[in-house]
């Protein structure tokens, strides 16, 4: 069925999970309000979210199962939003369950947070629809304002206060940016939606026109910005520890990937006859953040911290798929979402396990010996460890994810060989942290000194299992996920549906 | 035999079941160890011995049904077929063109073999120096057996990268649980050394995969497209596949990773990682690096380097094993000097020399694995590797004496052992390519009689000077039935290798054949063709 996007009603059926989600959110949110705090409330409307979320991912799949296909428009109807948003959702979900635990244990009883991580993931799937700027906007201050709320949530922790205050400050900043280059790109184009600035850069080439290179050049900013790119990537270290472990995931994962998802599409729907212009650019900002994330991460006692960093390092590699700017980039990009926030989440689930209550440093030398008292939880965090070093069969789909990006990389039209290369140098660096933690769980002795763990509670231990055990499984048998991401951009089919993002791509 | 093994269908199903048979073992070992999964030492409870010893019984029976199980392809094996043989091809991941596929020839069967015949007898030589986290370690042993050979029978290069992956993680588990003093150390080294080598080879797979068209990774499919390639292209393809194979061989000077973790690993770790997991560095150069690209590798200047390290190596791994006051370090000195002998032979690539870099690769396995193992017995009695620690064993300890003689005998190459054949073989195969080179790499089994010969002196002969030597016990039974099938190879193999021999002739001679012409046609391609 092909939605005519400048009709209203069927803009909204496009809309469909969105307003599925957004609606889910405002009836929780009254029911959040009526009733005084209390962990029952907190754990009864946390519940109620993760339930809003799987009603989301159910009307998606509904979606997909229909075959809807849309005009060229403001929102784009295609498998690429549609596992983008199944991958955000999931990484909700998994947020959720966490910081259900979390507020318990930290004697935190805000039952409105979980409203607030609807929202987010709200912003996000807009982000993931976006084919117009001024919707990619919305989507991130969307997104971005929930988040700062959520990360500043633990009032009476001085370094949540911090991480959040900074968060805003550096957010709102780069918002700024992005802005500008949205403004500026408009200037030069005359439009804002991607398809119309995709045709006008076919026509005139982006080097002629110094307004729309300056405008690139802010869009990358405030993208690097979110997507904590080196060198924009100074406050996610101080975020990432001070804010609540659950958000710290969520923010690690699902934002990141929402802010790639439209930072590629962005790309490939606008910019992508425009090669010349941000080519170079990218590049260096790929290969900086790998080294630079990869490296700085070695030197990291802090679990949180060398988690940011490595999420630094992640957003290089997935930098790559966006510089190849390919169909097959763009596969290789969901592919690697999906491993990504399986297992981010997974390890920032181990942390607030390990953790004691009180927001505390986690030392890696906490980790010391975990396997002689936790023995599956030490399992699951090695599985992790090894999924985000792209480790084969025991690191799951880590491996195929990476491999999916060099894949990438070698097959675009010019094969960006030197970038391969250093996705795997860095990968190797990297062994130095990750094995770090696995090292120090199995191989060293547990401290006489060190506190009995304790209990992992039981919803922190489901998103660790279910997290682990989805890894390994696709790193088996990735035939679900790689059927699927072929179709987001059909290279091989008979021709693009009109107004995908493999439309543009293939261009 | 032949009948019979045809009449059960053994060549449909035996692959996969070797594959798959430890892995069911390491489920069953864990589930026998999760009652309480800490099994430590010195709750010597009733319960906790008998669960000991049920998940050791079902480690080795396991172990002993593999080596059972893969006999059968020493009948069923067809030397004169250029076909892979007992070859199973299934689907596994249509949308990349990845596929399980599995077979051996007759380089790869040795391998298999090999494997199976070490894993029981390192599994009798750790019987009682592994005392805690049994469930684990044994768990790991089983997983390791399934990457290792995979390794050897995997004909789609993705399978054959994951299992080369694989086999990675429960090696480093095992040095950096159950190692020495230096364990962390040795096993991040280990782990980041072979990690480096096989992640560029893993850019250089997918660069072929995709030359090759981007719809298979099946080993004739992408060897024909590698072939194909030339100029630069193709020696940094070979580099990267060399690389990585050269730090698993190990070949100077990738080789510091191999001292570090062969002494640090427990007694099993090291007779598994010189017995079999060095024969995968050279068993790539033969499957892989060199076939894939043999315009690189006959390169004057590459094949003289190579030949140039290999030498190095061997004369270089004898003299620093002279000179080293640990037992253990020595004999993993010794591994790199004869593992410069295979490198030697299938540079050399002659027949002969060929043929005698697969004899070594078997020798190696079971005399470096029995010496590390003799180790491991007498280090579990007195605690201590160090040579001059010891001093007149031979009185207290006869059968040890015996055994430990016949085994050094064997590693330096003594005619009627097994040693003797490989490095002959190597020696006058390329004598007639390198005669230099042959020359130099003689000096080598010179070297290995001075130091097998000077230790084996220091520890047995020599008088009984230290009290606490007096006392020790000679082998028991369990030792004496596992040195004892080593030392039956060991005559056999030096004896009578025709049998041997006649099995990897063809396939040694495809392999020089397929170098030298520089263009895969001829049995090596019928052979994937007509499966």
């Amino acid at each position: 069925m092909l939605l005519d996007l400048a009709r209203p009603g069927q803009l909204a059926l496009a809309l469909g999970p969105d307003i599925v989600l957004l609606v889910g959110a405002m009836v929780l949110l009254l029911i959040a309000v009526a009733r005084p705090d209390s962990d029952e409330h907190q754990r009864a409307v946390g519940i109620g979210a993760i339930a809003v979320c799987v009603l989301t991912i159910a009307a998606i799949l509904f979606y997909v199962g229909f075959g809807l296909e849309a005009t060229p428009g403001m929102v784009a109807v295609d498998v690429f939003r549609w596992s983008a948003d199944v991958i955000f959702l999931l990484g909700a979900i998994l947020a959720l369950a966490m910081s259900i635990d979390y507020e318990r244990r930290q004697g935190i009883v805000l039952a409105e947070s979980h409203v607030m991580v609807l929202l987010a993931t709200s912003g996000m799937m807009l982000l993931g629809a976006a084919r117009d700027l001024i919707l990619v906007f919305l989507g991130i201050e969307l997104m971005s304002v929930a988040v700062y709320v959520l990360s500043g949530l633990n009032r009476r922790s001085a370094a949540a206060a911090e991480a959040a205050l900074k968060y805003f400050l550096l957010g709102a900043f780069s918002t700024g940016f992005l802005l500008y280059g949205i403004a500026l790109v408009y200037g030069a184009t005359g439009s804002t939606n991607l398809g119309a600035i995709g045709s006008w850069v076919a026509r005139n080439g982006a080097m002629h026109s110094p307004m729309l290179l300056v405008g690139m050049g802010l869009l990358i900013v405030g993208f690097g910005f979110k997507v904590a790119a080196v060198p924009f990537h100074m406050y996610t270290p101080d975020v990432y520890e001070g804010a609540p472990t659950p958000y710290t995931a969520y923010m690690a994962a699902a934002v990141k990937a929402a802010a790639f998802a439209a930072f590629l599409r962005v790309w490939l729907e606008a910019f992508n006859n425009a090669g010349e212009a941000w080519h170079g650019a990218l590049w260096g900002l790929a290969l900086a953040t790998m080294i630079v994330g990869n490296v700085v991460a070695l030197a990291q006692r802090n679990i949180k911290r060398l988690l940011a960093y490595s999420s630094v390092a992640h957003a290089g590699y997935l930098l790559v798929a966006v510089v190849v700017g390919t169909t097959a980039g763009a596969s290789a990009f969901v592919f690697y979402l999906l491993a990504y926030t399986l297992a981010t989440m997974g390890a920032f689930a181990v942390v607030a396990a390990v953790a004691h209550t009180g927001e505390r440093h986690i030392d890696l030398r906490d980790f010391d010996g975990l396997w002689r008292v936790r023995p599956w939880t030490a399992v699951a965090m090695a599985v992790f460890m090894l999924a985000l070093l792209g480790f084969p069969i025991v690191g799951g789909m880590g491996f195929f994810a990476k491999w999916y990006i060099l894949l990438a990389a070698l097959r675009a039209p010019t094969p960006e060989v030197t970038l391969a290369v250093v996705v795997v140098l860095t990968s190797v660096v990297s062994a130095g942290y990750y094995l770090a933690v696995v090292m120090n769980m199995f191989m060293r002795s547990r401290p006489a000194t060190a506190p009995e763990p304790g209990r992992v509670p039981r919803v922190t231990g489901v998103v660790i299992a279910v997290t682990a055990v989805l890894l390994l499984v696709f790193g088996i048998y990735p035939n679900p996920i790689a059927r699927l991401v072929p179709s987001t951009t059909p290279a091989t089919a008979a021709g693009p549906a009109p107004g995908t993002l493999a439309a543009t791509a293939r261009r | 035999m032949t009948d019979f093994l045809t009449s059960i269908g053994y060549n449909h199903w035996i692959l996969p079941v070797l594959l798959v048979l430890p892995l069911v073992g390491a489920a069953v070992v864990l589930l026998l160890a999760h009652a309480r999964p800490d099994a430590r030492d010195g709750e010597a409870a009733d319960s906790e011995w008998s669960r000991s010893g049920a998940i050791r019984w079902a480690t080795l029976i396991v172990f002993l049904l593999e080596f059972v199980l893969s006999v059968g392809l020493w009948w069923s094996y067809d030397p004169a077929s250029p076909n892979w043989q007992a070859a199973v091809d299934w689907s596994w991941v249509p949308a990349w063109g990845a596929r399980f596929t599995v077979g051996v020839d007759g380089i790869s069967l040795f391998m298999v073999l090999l494997t199976t015949f070490i894993m029981p007898l390192a599994v009798l030589g750790g019987w009682t120096s592994i005392r805690d986290r049994l469930g684990a370690y044994y768990a790991l042993l089983l997983v390791l057996t399934t990457g290792m050979l995979g390794v050897f029978v995997s004909l789609d290069l993705l399978l054959f990268y994951v299992m080369w992956e694989v086999m990675l993680i429960p090696m480093y588990f095992i040095i950096g649980m159950w190692g020495g003093e230096r364990r962390l150390y040795a096993s991040i080294k280990f782990f980041v050394y072979t990690m480096l080598g096989s992640l560029l080879m893993l850019v250089a797979i997918l660069y072929l995969w995709n030359a090759a068209g981007g719809t298979s990774f099946a080993y004739t499919h992408v060897l024909h497209a590698a072939s194909a390639t030339g100029g630069a292209a193709a020696l940094w393809l070979f580099g990267a596949f060399a690389l990585a194979f050269a730090i698993k061989v190990p070949m100077f000077p990738l080789h510091t990773w191999l001292p570090d973790a062969h002494v640090e690993a427990p007694t099993a770790g090291s007779v598994i990682l010189a017995g079999i997991m060095l024969k995968m560095g050279t068993y790539g150069f033969l499957r892989f690096a060199m076939p894939f690209f043999p315009g690189a590798a006959l390169h004057p200047a590459i094949r003289t380097l190579m030949i140039v390290l290999a030498v190095i190596g061997i004369i270089y791994g004898a003299l620093v094993a002279m000179v080293q006051p640990d037992f253990k370090k020595l004999v993993a000195y010794s591994s790199v000097s004869h593992l410069g002998f295979v490198m030697l032979g299938i540079f050399a690539l002659t027949l002969q020399s060929v043929q005698g870099a697969l004899m070594v690769m078997i020798n190696h396995g079971i005399s470096t694995g029995a010496l590390f193992l003799l180790i491991g017995m007498i280090y579990e009695r007195r605690h201590t590797r160090a040579l001059d620690a010891y001093g007149g064993l031979a009185r207290v300890m006869p059968m040890f004496a015996a055994f430990l003689t016949l085994v050094s005998l064997s590693s330096i190459g003594l005619p009627s052992t097994n040693g003797f054949i490989g490095e002959f073989l190597v020696l006058i195969g390329s004598f007639r390519t390198r005669p230099i080179a042959a020359a130099l790499a003689t000096t080598g089994v010179i070297f290995a009689a001075a130091y097998l010969l000077w230790a084996i002196q220091r520890i047995l002969y020599q008088p009984l000077a230290r009290p606490e030597n007096r006392a020790l016990r000679d082998l028991n039974a369990r030792e004496t039935t596992l040195l004892v099938a080593l030392a039956v190879m060991i005559i056999w193999i030096g004896v009578a290798p025709g049998p041997i021999l006649r099995r990897m002739e063809g396939s040694a001679n495809r392999f020089v054949q397929l170098v030298q012409r520089g263009t895969p046609t001829g049995p090596m391609q019928a052979s994937t063709e007509a499966r």
